[in-house]
């Protein structure tokens, strides 16, 4: 079940990890796409909580819609939980042309999950991203960064889940 | 075959993330020779090697170092765009993974070059994992004085700062790019201002390609090799990145004026189980298609511009048989629908549009007059829409109307063959 976003409250060790972020950023407001990708990955779920964009605009001299513009424009940027490990699964036409749908049936099938669902543990999410540059590791999957690829049997699909087990 | 490595040359030769063993094998003495140089002189040494912009503009290197020198405003910056977002094209990539410092160095011969005071890295998120070698390589230069304050004792200043995308491929865009560097939403605006004049922070702004910049310290320690390799008009060599239906995709350095059938069957191994190709896309999701007619073409900017290709980003994607030419402009579209920011009307709604057209045909459902208004938005879009995304969207789908006629033959023609 993916948890309500407007429930998350703000903990003081979130505040205190996001107020480190801003020093490595040295409070550079102009740095805000930067901040906000450090900030999502302290975040378990990987998305920006209200309380956390709200947060930022206290600490930096940028209005709230500023930062919302950011979020809701950039990809990378997410503003409702994933689960803990997001497959992305690359939606190029390198990839598409290398049976990436027989990847996305496999992941699907194997998770029992469809996209915008996540696994009942809050383990897994599948999503569709644009080109992440692997084009020669097609098909293949992006997983907190990390790419996996190629991926063209059911057995490796799920070899490379059960690393997340 | 020609085995070249010459922007290549230091791949796996050294630590990359060690300074050390970098300047071992002749690291930072091309910026050595450049501060004894003007940069009027090495722009004249990009010129003289030819350079075309590598991340797909293929705007003359030399002449935009020079042109950025001449603007009289002061607080000049260098970007160097590591958002390489096009399909297929990961080239930058390996350059970053295994010549960091090369990059670094090329960066502070381009500040030198054109009296910058910052240099900007904007590297695409997707890219992230490789942050800390680049974070290392700004931080050691630093330590040993080729960054900072006083640089070489020239009384110059400068420094290098790596900011990261979200995942947008228009901020590959100069104007989208600057803006997502200024902390805002990376949505292009119109130009003049030209970069040059009032870029980022309105800074004048000298915008290049990894890959152009790598090039640099390489040229300046021995232009010898490169000057050899290529033909007259495109002089040195390229790195292509090859994927789709090959038995081996990757990056490749090749000399201009090789064949296509020589990467494609040499270098990438050929196609996969041996079908054959259906067509060639080259230089990304905005680039141009060909059938296999072009295998025996070299690859070169003289060559491919009399076949209306274009080299642009050095990608080369391979089709083979198993897909239609319509399911390949279906999911480029489908890339485009998606990336579009939406800000101007030509775009946004002529990529959905030519979307549905393509879905009709598909569906063996469209109009002759489908076709011809697509044809129209193919045609208006380049004209009107606001910045490069949306003048080159169709790249593919015009390149179509020429190489594969049947695919939008009249509705009427078809019936009536039967």
């Amino acid at each position: 079940m993916i948890e309500d976003s407007s429930k998350f409250e703000i903990t003081d060790e979130l505040k205190s990890k996001i107020e480190k972020i801003l020093d490595n950023h040295y409070h550079d407001f102009t740095q805000i796409v930067g901040i906000l990708l450090d900030v999502q990955d302290e975040i378990p779920q990987h998305y920006i909580p209200k309380a956390a964009a709200f947060y930022i605009a206290e600490k930096l001299p940028l209005k709230l819609s500023v930062i919302y513009d950011c979020i809701t424009f950039y990809d990378a940027l997410n503003e409702e939980p994933r689960g803990r490990y997001p497959i992305e699964i690359c939606d190029s036409v390198a990839c598409k042309v290398n049976d990436n749908d027989f990847l996305l049936g496999s992941l699907k099938e194997l998770l029992g999950i469809d996209f915008g669902t996540v696994t009942y543990d809050g383990r897994f999410t599948i999503e569709k991203v644009s080109c992440f540059g692997a084009c020669d590791r097609a098909p293949a999957v992006r997983i907190n960064k990390t790419v996996y690829g190629p991926l063209k049997t059911k057995e490796q699909v799920r070899k490379l889940l059960e690393q997340f087990v | 075959m020609q085995k070249i490595n010459y922007i290549t040359e230091n791949f796996g030769k050294y630590d990359v993330f060690s300074i050390d063993s970098y300047m071992n094998i002749g690291g930072f003495q091309s910026l050595q020779k450049a501060i004894d140089m003007e940069g009027e002189d090495i722009a004249a040494v990009l010129s003289d090697a030819g350079i075309k912009g590598r991340g797909g503009a293929e705007y003359p290197m030399g002449r935009k170092w020079s042109q950025a020198r001449a603007v009289k405003r002061p607080h000049h910056c260098v970007i160097c765009n590591a958002d390489e977002g096009e399909t297929c094209t990961f080239k930058d990539r390996e350059l970053i993974t295994n010549d960091p410092f090369n990059l670094i160095e090329a960066m502070v011969i381009a500040g030198w070059a054109v009296n910058a005071e910052d240099g900007y890295i904007y590297m695409r998120a997707e890219y992230s994992h490789l942050r800390p070698r680049l974070i290392n390589a700004i931080k050691q230069a630093k330590e040993r004085g080729f960054l900072g304050k006083n640089i070489l004792g020239t009384g110059w200043d400068y420094d290098v700062h790596l900011y990261s995308g979200a995942g947008a491929y228009v901020c590959g865009e100069g104007t989208a790019l600057i803006r997502s560097i200024e902390g805002k939403a990376g949505r292009p605006r119109m130009k003049p201002p030209f970069m040059k004049q009032s870029g980022l922070f309105a800074r004048p702004t000298c915008i290049n390609n990894v890959e152009s910049l790598s090039i640099v310290p390489h040229l300046l320690h021995d232009a010898v090799p490169y000057m050899q390799a290529g033909t007259k008009e495109s002089i040195g060599t390229k790195m292509v990145s090859v994927g789709g239906n090959v038995n081996k995709p990757g990056v490749y350095e090749v000399p201009f004026g090789i064949t296509v059938r020589d990467i494609v069957y040499g270098l990438a191994g050929g196609i996969q189980e041996d079908h054959k190709i259906r067509l060639i896309q080259f230089g990304g999701a905005s680039g141009k298609i060909s059938d296999d007619r072009i295998l025996d073409i070299s690859y070169s900017y003289e060559d491919f511009a009399k076949n209306n290709l274009i080299i642009g980003s050095g990608s080369i994607l391979v089709i083979d048989e198993r897909t239609s030419v319509i399911d390949f402009l279906r999911y480029t579209q489908d890339f485009f629908l998606h990336e579009s920011c939406g800000q101007c009307t030509p775009c946004r709604e002529g990529n959905r549009h030519i979307r549905i057209f393509l879905e009709k045909i598909k569906n063996g459902t469209y109009t002759d007059e489908d076709i011809q208004t697509m044809k129209t938005f193919a045609r208006v879009m380049p004209m009107s829409s606001l910045c490069g995304l949306g003048e080159t969207a169709q790249n593919a789908l015009k390149s179509a109307f020429d190489v594969f006629p049947e695919v939008f033959a009249s509705k009427t023609q078809t019936e009536a063959v039967g």
